[in-house]
């Protein structure tokens, strides 16, 4: 009892010395630059014009993102983006994990090829859709066409067409990643509700309808969450694939501030542009938990 | 019968897709310069490596292979090595702030890549990282830490603790209770998060983009997104460079698919 006190003093020292490292370059390599992009987006700074200093302005980026034209379309392109992709990537992301919850020889090699996807690097997945959708030696019109290569078409030249590829590209990518959240999700469904089902006559579909789905609405926002998250700050996709065009078609926020900052060295207008797109995510994905959060507390009975 | 049925249709549709888009740059890496630019292209290569080796001699692929492996395996290293004893003293000691420093990293994977980039170039700028490995490997630390302290933290209260208690009890401090407790039992929780730390950094693209401008240091995402030829795209070499990027994942992937299936889905039954 008595020299109780003291090891738990140094308990509390070794655990801060336990952390400080992980917090250090937390701060350093992600805190201090949010900080620091807040701070220059308050200001005017090009790049190509040293003379001009860098005068404050307050919120002056700010108020001309709003009336900026470009923004809004950028920003509507991602909305769209987002959107489409994470509705779609939770759809096959279901799909896949009713799939490999199933018990059958070889589970661990399915599992696995359908990982092989999110595995791949973003960049090698982005030039692969750009190579299937080529116009000459493309997989799409070799698939569809044959050798009638006069019918063969330019895909990613349809503002349209280029848009769905990248989310085609998106969502084959990552549903296996919101596959495997929903898997978890499936996975704490115990197996007598679906017996005791089975015994009061419910169908297949009625067991799917009736208790799959609801006790994997949290699992299913979690992946939601997830996916909305990261939908929102697209970039290699379009950095490869078709550099925002045609026109504007694929313009989305973040490779709009990528432009802005490092091509035009806009700095100041650059850093408001990324300030409002993580001020968009946090709001979103603090809205979201706290959905999540009460779902969870509904679940835990009294 | 019926739901057998449904179950292997929906085996084999889901990994087609899956796999069916890689095989046609798999097929494309073995064919020959004419065969890719046949009037309809051919379906099946007749297995020339020739692009194999213009992308490993003339295109820098050897290069952004040994960089990429060189990143990835420190950016592994030194994540696991800050995260490790986070993760123990978030989950077994009682810290003060804990909830704050949960908080923090929570907001911290959530970032926009895009928040941070231009003031992480102007700090590696400041300090001469730029066109330096440890100037890609620091930012990939700070932002691999937050999943790799969740993994372990969660993996590490799962562990009976009356091992811990006992050896508390013994006279053994907080930190050789973890290394000679704990971190032996962790072991595959660790293995998990090193999976993930080393394909996030294996893929990473944006801050490599950024911080690295030379072909000599550059990785194999930056090289592959920028691969081009004098006159025309050079698709060819640029689904060999493809393979030679990814074949390594798909063997980590197959391989550990149940730690990595076990990992992702951690945070998920936890948060």
């Amino acid at each position: 009892m008595r020299t109780h006190t003291a090891p738990r003093h140094r308990e509390g020292l070794a655990a801060w010395l336990m952390v400080a490292p992980a917090l250090l370059v937390t701060m350093v390599f992600a805190l201090y630059p949010v900080a620091d992009s807040l701070w220059l987006s308050l200001h005017h700074i090009f790049v190509g014009i040293p003379h001009l200093g860098s005068p404050f302005v307050g919120l002056g980026n700010y108020q001309a993102l709003l009336h900026d034209p470009v923004a809004y379309q950028a920003f509507v392109v991602t909305l769209g983006f987002v959107v489409l992709s994470t509705v779609l990537e939770l759809a096959c992301g279901l799909i896949i994990a009713l799939v490999i919850h199933e018990r059958f020889r070889g589970r661990g090699l399915v599992r696995g090829a359908i990982l092989i996807p999110w595995a791949i690097p973003t960049v090698v997945a982005s030039q692969l859709w750009r190579y299937i959708f080529n116009d000459q030696y493309g997989f799409a019109n070799l698939l569809l066409f044959g050798d009638r290569v006069t019918e063969y078409i330019p895909w990613l030249a349809y503002p349209s067409v280029a848009f769905a590829v990248v989310v085609l590209a998106d969502v084959w990518k990552t549903s296996a990643f919101a596959g495997l959240l929903i898997l978890a999700g499936l996975q704490v469904i115990p197996d007598d509700l679906y017996d005791a089902a089975r015994v009061d006559g419910a169908t297949a579909w009625q067991r799917f309808w009736h208790i799959t789905l609801p006790l994997l609405k949290p699992a299913l926002l979690l992946a939601l969450l997830f996916r909305t998250m990261d939908a929102f700050r697209v970039f290699d996709l379009v950095f490869v694939m078709t550099q925002g065009g045609p026109g504007d078609a694929t313009q989305v926020l973040q490779f709009y501030g990528y432009q802005t900052l490092f091509t035009e060295g806009r700095i100041g207008y650059g850093s408001a542009i990324s300030v409002a797109v993580f001020l968009m995510i946090m709001v979103l994905s603090l809205t979201y938990l706290r959905v999540i959060g009460s779902q969870l507390l509904e679940r835990r009975r009294p | 019968m019926n739901r057998r049925l449904l179950l292997a249709g929906g085996i084999l549709s889901t990994v087609g897709l899956s796999l069916l888009p890689f095989l046609w740059f798999l097929l494309t890496s073995f064919k020959s310069q004419t065969e890719i630019e046949a009037a309809p292209p051919t379906w099946w290569p007749s297995g020339s490596l020739g692009f194999y080796r213009t992308a490993l001699f003339d295109h820098h692929l050897f290069d952004y292979l040994l960089n990429s492996v060189v990143v990835a395996g420190s950016t592994t290293v030194v994540a696991l090595l800050f995260a490790i004893p986070a993760a123990y003293a978030l989950a077994r000691l009682s810290i003060p702030g804990k909830q704050g420093i949960l908080a923090v990293l929570l907001c911290v994977s959530m970032f926009p890549q895009m928040a941070i980039a231009g003031p992480v170039w102007r700090l590696l700028d400041a300090l001469g990282g730029l066109n330096h490995h440890w100037g890609v490997v620091l930012p990939y630390v700070a932002l691999t830490l937050p999943l790799a302290i969740w993994i372990l933290a969660s993996f590490f209260k799962e562990l009976p603790p009356e091992l811990e208690d006992a050896a508390r009890v013994d006279g053994c401090g907080p930190w050789s209770t973890l290394f000679r407790i704990t971190l032996p039992l962790a072991t595959p929780g660790i293995f998990t998060a090193a999976i993930l730390i080393l394909i996030y950094a294996w893929n990473e693209f944006f801050f490599a983009l950024l911080i690295l401008t030379q072909p000599e240091q550059q990785t194999l995402p930056v090289g592959i997104a920028l691969f081009q030829g004098e006159f025309t795209m050079p698709w060819g070499e640029l689904a060999a460079a493809s393979v030679v990027a990814t074949l390594p994942l798909i063997g980590v992937v197959l391989v550990c698919q149940r730690w990595i299936v076990s990992g992702l889905s951690a945070g998920a039954v936890k948060g």
